[in-house]
């Protein structure tokens, strides 16, 4: 696929030296390994070095050394990506944002907060909760991830049903372009002079620019959140409970699901009293004032009994709601524990079709002899199943790997799309054709060169090369391509 | 209504339009042709005829139809499960479609509570200048496969293609609103607005307008009744909103030119200029001597109703961002037919 012209490994060490200080570039192999792959471990990759920028200015400097040489750049914020999206790319720099971790500003009276693109999301919420104020996109990797990593991948959360994804809760984004050109995306206001490139460049998975400043907005922290916990007989009794909820016209913070599998991995794992017995949980918290929550609370509890809930609890304090998430949130680790490895599907599908989805993930799961755990964003039909395998076992890993495939057409087949909140990344380019036209594709490769005619930012990501640009990349000076 | 698919017909109108290069103007209901872009002589292209909900399902929360349904059908189709279009959309007297509406990406004043239709919008089918019909997006919350090509369509007001159809997020209509007002100076309005909003209550309105500042209440009826009780003021009718929805204030009469300033809502009071605020402060309503103003930093100055609208009405780009963008025209639309120089005159 590389048409790019080879690398001049030194000329480009060489320069990048002079841009960094010494602890700054990784040029070894063994201390590039912890690089080498995102959170999807199955994709691994070196490159030529690692940089580790302090400043914009360095990040500028690198972008117009880089530019010039043609090598590819693939930016990496913390490395908790599920796609492979900052996986190294073999030929080029790996450029890490972790150390622009500061957040510069935040303005309370305009509910909104100014950070480098290495700070972590809940850093974010940590230096605004003494204003009352929080972040609303809570990924369950809000630990760790960045939130330059949330802007390219527009991540979600348990709570973007009612409080929106990355893309909802944005004011600005300060880029620099692949030429290393500096641009501001969005602004303090909420329209945008022309085109909104803010929304475009959000979830662009690296391939359009670099990410050097995020302008977020906050949220006033509800006076009062209170979560509903219920066992069901059926996944198909638990999803037809959660399109009840919706249609009585309340708006959960965060409405999740959980199957058999993964209730008794979860509770194995935090003890939160999650009731073995049920095929299906639900986790439906409720926020705002403290009257809107009651009067909530009681229309869910009456819902989940009409809907035959096994077990109803309602948490009493702040204690009991964090130790009922507990469980949610350690899901994937507690499925860890069951499995050497586990592979994070990501469909989404209209909710309606949950149960209909599960009974055919239950079937693969026989077919292909792999246990599976679901997960599922239920307020927003994103679905998380979890294919666990052994990695040591060349087989096991192909069959998992079909596996997933197997869902994701499954969920582009039931009306839905192959990728809710982790991305395409390396892992999913195949099935972006199951999911686009030809037409489609190209439409998408044409909005790449608008912001990167030479292919060097983040390649063999996101979006499939095709043909055609392969032939243009590989013909200098021809234009017309179509 | 009338339903009628008209997807292929818009196609070969846009392929006829490539084959001899000549442009289209896109017209939805045409309510708002004198607004927020510049002025744009092409042939026109009618939208509406091309109307109907295509797939509607209350408990999903999703909605789709054709870009020429009139947003007054959407609306009655959603009331009758007690749902809305939560970005609040003028209407214009029944005239304004979901295909215009996405284009110029108006909405309320909710939108810094409830966003806009830019927010809303999950996925679009879009007739390109090479005359494909390209589907982004999807019928689902969340779907991050591919570039955000269906929130890039809100605000580029047709510059990119002929939008078909419209998939997007509806939510429930709240169970009971209030309007609090007071009688107040903007630089205090503008304060209590930014302070207000700092509580966690149901808070979906805020707009300042000859002397009064307004707080709109709407969700759950306890909690609008207690906040309203905990908040004071005086109880009057909702009407303002609609009245700034649907540009029929008084401020929207008169010829002389209105000004939009898109701002940090804690900007403070541009005396003299000012003639309303609402979006809690986001949104300043100006006119007079508009152009010479110092812009507060990161504000965006539009000139959306009136005054000479073959010259710019949207802020200069610096010449990167400028450059991008004309590349992402080409990008959807290389010979330059769609609703040529209608966003600046020089895409
Ligand atoms: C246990 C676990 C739970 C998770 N839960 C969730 C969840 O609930 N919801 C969810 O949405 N995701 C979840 N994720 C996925 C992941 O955390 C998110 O995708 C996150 O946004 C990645 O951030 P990061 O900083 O780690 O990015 P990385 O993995 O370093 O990079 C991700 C992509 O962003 C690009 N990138 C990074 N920084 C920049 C920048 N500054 N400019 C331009 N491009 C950049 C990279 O090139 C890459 O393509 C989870 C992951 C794990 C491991
Ligand atoms: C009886 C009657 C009375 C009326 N009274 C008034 C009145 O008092 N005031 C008034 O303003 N109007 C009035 N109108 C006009 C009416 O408001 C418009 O027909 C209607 O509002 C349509 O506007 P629109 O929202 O669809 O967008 P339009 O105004 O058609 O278009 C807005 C922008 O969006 C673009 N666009 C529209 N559709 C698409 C699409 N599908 N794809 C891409 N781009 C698109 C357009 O090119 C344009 O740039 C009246 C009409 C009738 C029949």
């Amino acid at each position: 696929m590389n048409a790019l012209p080879a690398v001049d490994r030194n000329a480009l060490l060489a320069r990048l030296r002079e841009i960094l200080p010494a602890d700054g570039l990784i040029e070894d192999q063994e201390s590039q390994r912890p690089f080498e792959c995102d959170g999807l471990s199955l994709y691994r990759e070196l490159p030529i070095a690692v940089a580790l920028p302090d400043t914009v200015e360095q990040i500028q400097a690198i972008l117009r050394c880089c530019h010039s040489l043609q090598v590819p750049v693939v930016a990496r914020g913390s490395g908790t990506g599920l796609c492979a999206g900052a996986m190294p790319h073999p030929e080029g720099l790996l450029l890490g944002l972790s150390k622009l971790n500061r957040i510069i500003e935040i303005d309370a009276q305009a509910r909104s907060a100014r950070v480098q693109p290495g700070v972590t999301n809940l850093a974010i919420s940590q230096a605004a909760a003494p204003h009352g104020l929080y972040y609303g996109p809570d990924p369950s990797s809000q630990i760790a991830c960045s939130i330059g990593g949330n802007v390219a991948e527009n991540s979600g959360g348990v709570h973007c049903l009612k409080y929106g994804l990355t893309t909802h809760n944005l004011l600005a984004v300060d880029m620099l372009t692949v030429e290393g050109d500096k641009i501001t995306l969005g602004g303090a206001g909420l329209d945008s002079p022309g085109y909104d490139l803010l929304a475009l460049i959000t979830g662009s998975e690296g391939l359009l620019g670099i990410v050097t400043e995020v302008t977020v907005k906050l949220l006033p922290q509800p006076e009062l959140a209170r979560v509903v916990m219920a066992g069901f007989g059926s996944v198909r009794a638990a999803g037809d409970a959660v399109g009840a909820v919706i249609a009585a016209g309340i708006i959960p913070a965060g409405l999740e699901m959980m199957d058999a599998l993964a209730i008794s991995a979860a509770e194995d794992f935090a003890n939160a009293g999650y009731p073995r017995d049920a095929q299906a949980l639900l986790l439906c918290e409720l926020d705002g004032t403290e009257q809107e929550v009651e009067q909530h609370i009681a229309a869910v509890r009456e819902i989940f009994t009409d809907h035959g809930a096994t077990s109803i609890r309602v948490s009493a304090d702040e204690a009991e709601r964090a130790l009922l998430w507990q469980g949610r949130k350690s899901a994937f680790p507690a499925v860890g524990r069951l499995s050497p490895d586990y592979y994070c599907m990501d469909g989404t599908i209209p909710r309606s079709q949950v149960a209909h989805v599960l009974e055919e993930i239950a079937r693969l799961s026989a077919q292909y002899g792999l246990r599976c755990a679901n997960v599922f964003h239920a307020g927003d039909g994103n679905l998380h199943p979890l294919i666990m395998f052994d990695g040591g076992c060349p087989d096991e890993i192909a069959r998992a790997e079909k596996f997933g495939a197997d869902i994701l057409e499954l969920s582009v087949a039931v009306g839905g799309c192959i990728t809710g909140e982790h991305g395409v990344g390396v892992e999913k380019l195949a099935q972006m054709q199951s999911q686009f036209s030809e037409a489609e594709l190209h439409q998408l490769e044409d909005i790449k060169q608008a912001f990167d005619p030479g292919l060097t930012l983040n390649p063999g990501k996101g979006i499939p090369i095709l043909k055609r640009c392969q032939e243009y990349r590989s013909l200098p000076g021809r234009h017309g391509h179509g | 209504m009338d339903m009628a698919d008209r997807t292929e017909a818009l196609r070969e109108a846009v392929a006829a339009a490539c084959a001899d290069a000549s442009p289209l103007y896109i017209r939805g209901g045409d309510s708002k042709r004198k607004l927020i872009g510049r002025d744009c002589e092409a042939t026109p292209l009618d939208i509406g005829g091309h109307s109907g909900i295509i797939d509607y399902q209350p408990d999903e929360l999703v909605l789709s139809a054709r870009a020429g349904t009139p947003l007054v059908a959407l609306a009655d189709a959603l009331a009758e499960y007690g749902q809305t279009l939560p970005f609040e959309p003028p209407q214009l007297q029944g005239s304004a479609t979901l295909g215009g509406t996405l284009a110029c990406n108006l909405s309320g004043p909710a939108r810094p509570w409830l966003g806009s239709i830019r927010d809303a919008v999950l996925g679009v089918q879009l007739i390109n200048g090479r005359a494909q019909t390209l589907d982004f997006g999807g019928k689902v919350m969340k779907n991050v496969a591919g570039y955000d090509v269906s929130r890039l369509q809100a605000g580029a007001l047709g510059t990119l293609g002929v939008i078909t159809a419209v998939h997007c997020k509806v939510l429930p209509l709240p169970a009971a609103t209030l309007t609090l007002a007071y009688d107040m100076p903007a630089a205090a309005a503008i304060s209590t607005m930014c302070t207000r909003a700092l509580e966690s209550r149901p808070l979906t309105g805020a707009c300042w307008l000859e002397g009064r500042l307004y707080l709109r209440l709407a969700g759950a009826e306890n909690a609008v009744r207690h906040t309203a009780s905990l908040w004071g003021g005086e109880q009057v009718d909702d009407s303002i909103w609609a009245q700034l929805r649907e540009l029929q204030h008084p401020l929207f009469e008169g010829g002389e030119p209105l000004w939009r300033l898109s701002c940090a809502p804690n900007t403070p009071h541009i005396a003299q200029l000012t003639r309303a605020i609402d979006w809690g402060g986001a949104v300043r309503w100006l006119q007079g001597d508009v152009r010479t103003l110092n812009l507060p930093a990161g504000a965006h100055l539009t000139l959306f109703q009136g005054g000479d609208r073959s010259s710019e009405v949207r802020g200069r780009l610096d010449p990167v961002q400028q450059q991008l963008q004309r590349r992402i025209k080409q990008a959807f639309d290389p010979a330059g037919i769609f609703n040529p120089g209608r966003l600046y005159s020089w895409i």
